[in-house]
């Protein structure tokens, strides 16, 4: 049996930033009371970080926890542990009414690097994605040109960007349409 | 003729020689040249021809507002057409040619329709082309398509790229000029983040133009060291050849960035559209010079004053050797003034008004330029270029008083604030009877969602007609702004300025005053449109009162340029002639874009492969690389067949279906909607959702299920799954997971929100793949890993487990009336599995089939689709799907509007199967006719076809098909008549939809 | 193009991001109902000129339904709240009181 592959197979492209596709990422979807106790210990025991507030998205080692709406999560861990973890949060939650899916495999992830990051992905969502609207450790959900999608900041200099497995080939080619050298805007 | 003088042209780098051509001919240019300046340089004052007359026109002004000077610019693949030379900037290697005339731009057969004038004034051609009918289409519209149009249409794929870009700003600032730069001064030293735009290359607008002196500066050096200031503030963003295209509900603007119009070809994006957010819009748009209505005054060599002095200041371009200036203000000296500074000559100047001593009338005076007060032009001379002038009192009727013999005119009759921005949101105006025009009505400004004012003017665009005024006014609204959008504004002082003292100007709507209806057929309104004078005033005498009635009557303002020159003038001249003030017959409505904007910039990155999403299943390259002939599904790419060499696409249909049938076929079902529902409440959830009951159903099972709107009508259909004691997966059709996951989500936010359930639409979660044929279960073996036999995995069961080596979940479920196992593997694992069934499964005679077998599969079973048997108005009665209605439910969506009487009528179309006699294959869609006629005279219709296909297992034509009483009147023939125009008439038998296998033994083994 | 605040997320979300769902606070009628009762749900909206509640989903954001009340005329908003409300909160109510002296009031 071969090995799990990603939507586009690590794609890269190389403009004014780099692009490239992320390799498999562990997604689960947990929906349920955000502020239940038994529902925040068993996010923190899972991935040593907390319940993020709302549009913010919170990180520890190799695993962390967005927020996605008032009643769901997406609590991200590496690719190989994703079922398992994804019995160990049902488990920890018996008797809690929620909803766990693990969705590792419906989404494509990609990395936009490099100092004018912010400027593609202004160029295709109307989310404000400037320094004081979009920084470190937050989330925003929103549309890239015509297809849903999230972006989120966990370091300087660079965002990713995820949206449904399907439209991977689409979002690249917009990223890679966006970053393309001698299209830098120079604003942020 | 106009000529390049030796020296002057601040925009101008004279180091820097550019070619370019002008309908083929090589002229010479510098960088920091208009297309207009370059032309005017080389002498070119005949720059194309007018709409309805192709009356001979030359440039007119020297920005945004020309009306005359369009042109096809460049070519192939960057050809656009009615490109404005004005704010074209020249480059190297440019390419014009001049439109609307034919054969040539110096003689035009067109311009016959000039000597016809007086036969076609306004509503000509709505006058005209009444009747008869046929004469308009043969003989009028073509002949009038040849003549009439301006540019020609790009032939080629236009080459450039083009992009979008979104910016959240709290005050955006339209208009680079002096009013702008210090509105952002204000504004950016509050803190608040400021854009700044300006449309042309160049910032400061008029100001360096018209010499004003701003903080004991040059206006020049002011400019200089603003932008320096500007550009230190981090808060503060610039940008040049941006324009403020539109203004729209809560602070949304767009600004049309022409990032690459100006180096065609150096990689960068052609266009850019910035998609602002702004808590707080400044326009300082500046003004508009006004023309003035004189006999001739379109003929090539009248200008705007205004544009006469931007020719020589800013290009070092003389529009003439000898150019009269007439005017109703002070402004326009200014520009004789600069006249004679460069060397030239002012036979005369006109000053409509009774007296004229002010400052800048005395300086013209002093440099002994002729001034003559209470006179104007009674005509222009000249055909394709002015040769002169007749003066004439401009109380009187026009009689020539004397000639003067002149190559250019330079004519002001005031100025217009630009408050096209302003407006477009809704901001209201009033009349300025001092300076007669229309200027933005501060307190009733656009509002924003907060029921607040959120565009401010600044400068010349409030109506503020000094520079100290100007900046008075900009410096206040920079401080309003950024007050408004929530910082607390620094106390920055505008500039002092010595303003130069100016006389009022005095309303000349018509010169001379008393001007007959011959001279005012001559005086020209709409420069574009061919509208003049007397236009307006038939459209006032034949009733067309409202401002917009008569606009749409004589096409003023209509031109690509909208008015921009004439609106002021036209509207004046309506409510003289219906004597009612200008305030009462009121303005046009002003829309966006200021300027038209590029198509490819409204477009953004979305063309060719990026023109809309193209979703595509985690098995999509193995189709690709395998003959597959893809098909639309949605925004999904499926293949429709596999084709092998040679095969044509029918071929291909047929052997897939008779190989699934026979032997194995392999189907990517990936697209197949599948949502997750859990929850103590979920049971009660599905049984509202779907007709059937769904509560019921055991852990383990799987069942087919239907759900319709509250309208009663069909919306999807697919298999649900029961997982766990409270968890459900719902299958739906292929363009029905979002819809569906949507609609579930709709009903437990906002009407069962106390219901505990949980939804997740997992459809991109899994690979879903069918095996279906006799030799399913066989393939299935072989792989190993489960045991997939009927006694452990019987019909409409669903198991977990392994299957080669692969985490799965198997559904014994079937859409083809086959053995069939619909096997879901993780998306990541899918294209791997796929792999694995494809090589294991050659010798039981596997073939991938496509979505066409798939339909003739399900047809010969009589299994409805979504949207062919459905269309929005068909319940599941009608489908004969009362098996799949829960009696027991006292409640489910769609319950009490079947039980309406339109939906228990008996005389509803009814599913019914369709054999024709012949074996033929009916067209799709066609309507069966029963006796008489219906109150139109057309046929009475008794029924339509909604699914229609060959059968390869039943070697005939089979269809399903929505008639009247259809299932009580089996075996009965009816006609469907073709369309194809033979008369042809396909008679069916009507029969049970299910044509094959009617007891269902196939897939239930 | 409409700014709307999702009461979920907080964040101001462009029309773009949003889908309409047309008129907000109808009443379900289902079996049991009378044919004019029933008509009243599925077919009649009140498409006033001048203060409206209506349904907005931040889709392209949380997924979450909300309500906003807005004139249709000014493109006003005078607020937005979450889907769960049998009628709008009394603040807001209280605002469009104020703001629009003659509107006919909460029925």
């Amino acid at each position: 049996m071969s090995e799990p592959q990603t939507a586009l197979q690590g794609a890269t492209a190389q403009g004014f930033v780099t692009v490239s596709e992320d390799g498999l990422h562990g997604m689960i979807s947990l929906r349920g009371d955000l502020n239940d106790p038994k529902l925040k210990a068993a996010v923190a025991k899972l991935t040593g970080a907390e319940v993020p507030a709302a549009g913010r998205i919170s990180w520890k080692g190799d695993r962390g926890v967005a927020w996605m709406s008032p009643d769901e999560l997406l609590v991200i861990g590496p690719y190989s542990s994703a079922g398992k973890d994804a019995l160990v949060l049902s488990k920890a939650l018996k008797g809690v009414h929620h909803l766990v899916a693990n969705v590792s495999d419906a989404r494509a992830v990609f990395r936009i690097e490099g100092a004018g990051f912010r400027e593609v992905l202004a160029k295709l969502t109307p989310a404000d994605v400037s320094m004081d609207a979009f920084g470190i450790g937050q989330i925003r959900r929103s549309r890239f040109a015509q297809v849903a999608g999230a972006c989120w900041m966990l370091e300087e200099g660079s965002a990713r960007v995820v949206c449904f497995r399907s439209v991977a080939g689409y979002i690249f080619g917009l990223l890679e349409h966006a970053a393309r050298s001698g299209s830098e805007v120079g604003y942020f | 003729m106009s000529t390049r003088l030796a020296t002057g042209g601040r925009l101008l780098d004279r180091t820097r020689g550019l070619e370019f051509t002008f309908n083929g001919k090589r002229l010479r240019g510098y960088e920091g040249d208009t297309l207009a300046s370059a032309l005017l340089a080389n002498g070119q004052t005949l720059v194309g021809r007018s709409f309805k007359y192709h009356r001979p026109r030359g440039i007119v002004a020297s920005g945004a507002e020309e009306p005359n000077a369009l042109v096809n610019l460049g070519e192939s693949g960057r050809f656009e057409p009615n490109q404005r030379a004005t704010t074209t900037e020249l480059f190297q290697g440019l390419t014009a040619t001049s439109q609307n005339h034919w054969p040539s731009l110096e003689f035009d057969v067109g311009v016959l329709n000039n000597f016809a004038a007086r036969f076609l004034p306004a509503g000509f051609y709505y006058k005209t082309f009444m009747a008869p009918r046929a004469a308009w289409k043969h003989v009028f519209e073509p002949i009038i398509r040849r003549s009439a149009g301006l540019g020609k249409a790009p032939k080629d794929r236009d080459i450039d790229r083009y992009e979008h870009f979104h910016s959240h700003v709290d005050v955006l600032i339209i208009g680079g000029g002096i009013a702008g730069l210090q509105a952002a001064r204000a504004a950016g030293a509050s803190g608040a983040k400021v854009l700044l735009v300006e449309q042309t290359a160049s910032w400061g607008g008029r100001a360096p133009v018209d010499g004003a002196e701003i903080d004991g500066q040059t206006a020049e050096d002011w400019i200089k060291n603003a932008l320096v200031d500007l550009e230190s503030k981090a808060n503060v963003h610039l940008r040049s050849r941006c324009m403020g295209a539109g203004v729209y509900d809560h602070g949304y603007a767009l600004a049309y960035e022409r990032v690459a119009d100006h180096t065609p070809g150096d990689g960068r994006p052609r266009h850019r559209l910035w998609r602002i957010r702004a808590k707080q819009i400044i326009t300082a748009t500046g003004a508009i010079e006004r023309p003035l209505s004189f006999a001739g005054n379109d003929i090539p060599g009248v200008m705007l004053a205004s544009a006469v002095r931007d020719y020589i200041a800013n290009y070092g371009v003389s529009p003439g050797d000898r150019t009269v200036v007439v005017t109703n203000n002070d402004d326009a000296y200014r520009t004789a003034i600069a006249l004679k500074a460069a060397g030239l000559v002012i036979p005369v100047i006109l000053d409509a008004r009774p007296e004229a001593n002010g400052a800048l009338v005395e300086e013209a005076r002093d440099l002994r330029i002729r001034v003559e007060v209470g006179k104007g032009i009674a005509k222009v001379k000249g055909g394709k270029k002015v040769t002169g002038i007749s003066i004439c009192a401009q109380a009187g009727e026009g009689a020539a008083l004397e000639d003067i013999a002149c190559d250019a005119v330079a004519m002001s009759g005031g100025w217009s604030p630009v408050v096209h921005l302003w407006s477009h949101c809704g901001g209201k105006l009033v009349w300025d009877e001092t300076n007669a025009h229309f200027k933005p009505d501060v307190d009733k400004a656009p509002t924003n969602q907060s029921g607040e004012g959120f565009v401010k003017t600044a400068g010349t665009a409030s109506g503020a007609m000094s520079t100290g005024a100007v900046l008075q006014d900009a410096n206040d609204a920079g401080k309003a702004a950024a007050k408004a959008a929530g910082f607390s504004a620094k106390s920055t002082a505008a500039p002092r300025v010595a303003d130069v003292p100016e006389q009022p100007m005095a309303a000349v709507w018509s010169m001379p005053q008393g001007a007959g209806i011959k001279k005012r057929m001559k005086m020209w309104l709409d420069f574009q449109n061919d509208v003049k004078v007397s236009d307006v005033q038939l459209a006032a005498r034949e009733g067309f009162e409202s401002v917009e009635h008569a606009k749409r009557y004589t096409t003023l303002g209509m031109a690509t340029d909208q008015g921009k020159l004439s609106n002021i003038n036209g509207l004046a001249i309506l409510s003289q002639s219906l004597n009612a003030a200008i305030p009462q017959v009121g303005t046009t409505t002003f829309r966006p874009p200021y300027t038209p904007i590029s198509m490819g910039a409204i477009g953004g990155e979305a063309r060719g492969e990026l023109f809309q999403p193209v979703r595509q299943t985690s098995i999509h390259d193995w189709h690709a690389a395998n003959g597959a002939y893809f098909e639309p599904v949605g925004q999904w790419r499926r293949p429709y067949c596999f084709r092998r060499a040679s095969e044509s696409v029918e071929q291909a249909v047929h052997r897939e279906v008779k190989n699934t049938r026979q032997a194995l076929g392999l189907l990517d079902a990936s697209t197949l909607g599948k949502i997750l529902v859990k929850g103590p409440d979920a049971g009660k959830f599905l049984d509202m959702l779907y007709t059937n009951m769904m509560s019921n159903l055991a852990v383990g099972k799987c069942r087919y299920g239907l759900m319709c709107n509250e309208n009663g009508f069909l919306i999807d259909d697919g298999v649900v799954a029961r997982i766990d004691e409270d968890v459900w997966l719902c299958h739906t059709t292929t363009g029905g997971a979002e819809r569906i996951h949507g609609w579930m989500e709709d009903w437990l936010q906002c009407e069962w929100w106390d219901w505990k359930v949980y939804t997740a639409n997992v459809t991109e979660q899994f690979a879903q793949i069918a095996v279906v044929g006799p030799n399913a279960r066989k393939l299935l073996e072989k792989l190993g890993g489960m045991d997939v036999s009927k006694e452990t995995l019987p019909f409409m069961q669903w198991a977990n487990g392994v299957i080669g080596g692969f985490d799965a979940r198997v559904f014994r479920i079937s859409f083809s009336g086959e053995l069939s196992y619909e096997i879901a593997v993780a998306a990541s694992d899918g294209r791997a599995f796929w792999g694995a069934l494809i090589d294991a499964g050659e010798e039981f005679g596997l073939m991938p089939y496509g979505t066409e077998c798939l339909h003739i599969l399900r047809a010969e079973k009589g299994f409805i689709m979504i949207g062919d048997e459905t269309d929005g108005t068909v319940i599941p009665q009608d489908l004969g799907l009362e098996w799949a209605i829960s009696k027991k439910k006292t409640d489910y969506l769609g319950k009490r509007a079947q039980e309406r009487s339109h939906m228990t009528d008996p005389k509803r179309w009814k599913l019914v199967g369709l054999e024709t006699l012949d074996g033929s294959v009916i067209p799709d869609g066609a309507y069966a006719v029963g006796q008489g006629r219906n109150a139109n005279g057309q046929r009475i219709t008794i029924g339509r076809i909604t699914s229609s296909y060959f059968s390869p297992t039943l070697d005939r034509g089979i269809a399903m098909g929505l008639v009247e009483h259809g299932p009580d009147r089996m075996g009965e023939v009816i006609d469907f008549p073709t369309i194809d125009g033979t008369g042809t008439v396909i008679k069916a038998r009507i029969v049970n939809p299910v044509f094959f296998d009617k007891a269902g033994e196939k897939q239930d083994v | 193009m409409l700014l709307l605040e999702c009461p979920y997320c907080g964040v101001a979300a462009d029309e773009t991001e949003l889908a309409a769902g047309g008129e907000a606070h109808l009443k379900r009628e289902t079996v049991g109902s009378l044919d004019a009762e029933f008509e009243e749900y599925l077919f009649m909206r009140e498409n006033p000129r001048g203060v409206h509640f209506e349904r907005w989903r931040h889709a392209y954001g949380c997924g979450k339904w909300f309500l906003a009340a807005r004139d249709t005329m000014t493109l006003e908003v005078f607020g937005t709240y979450p889907a769960q409300s049998k009628k709008p909160p009394k603040a807001i109510e209280n605002l469009i009181k104020k703001k629009r002296p003659d509107w006919k009031g909460w029925a």
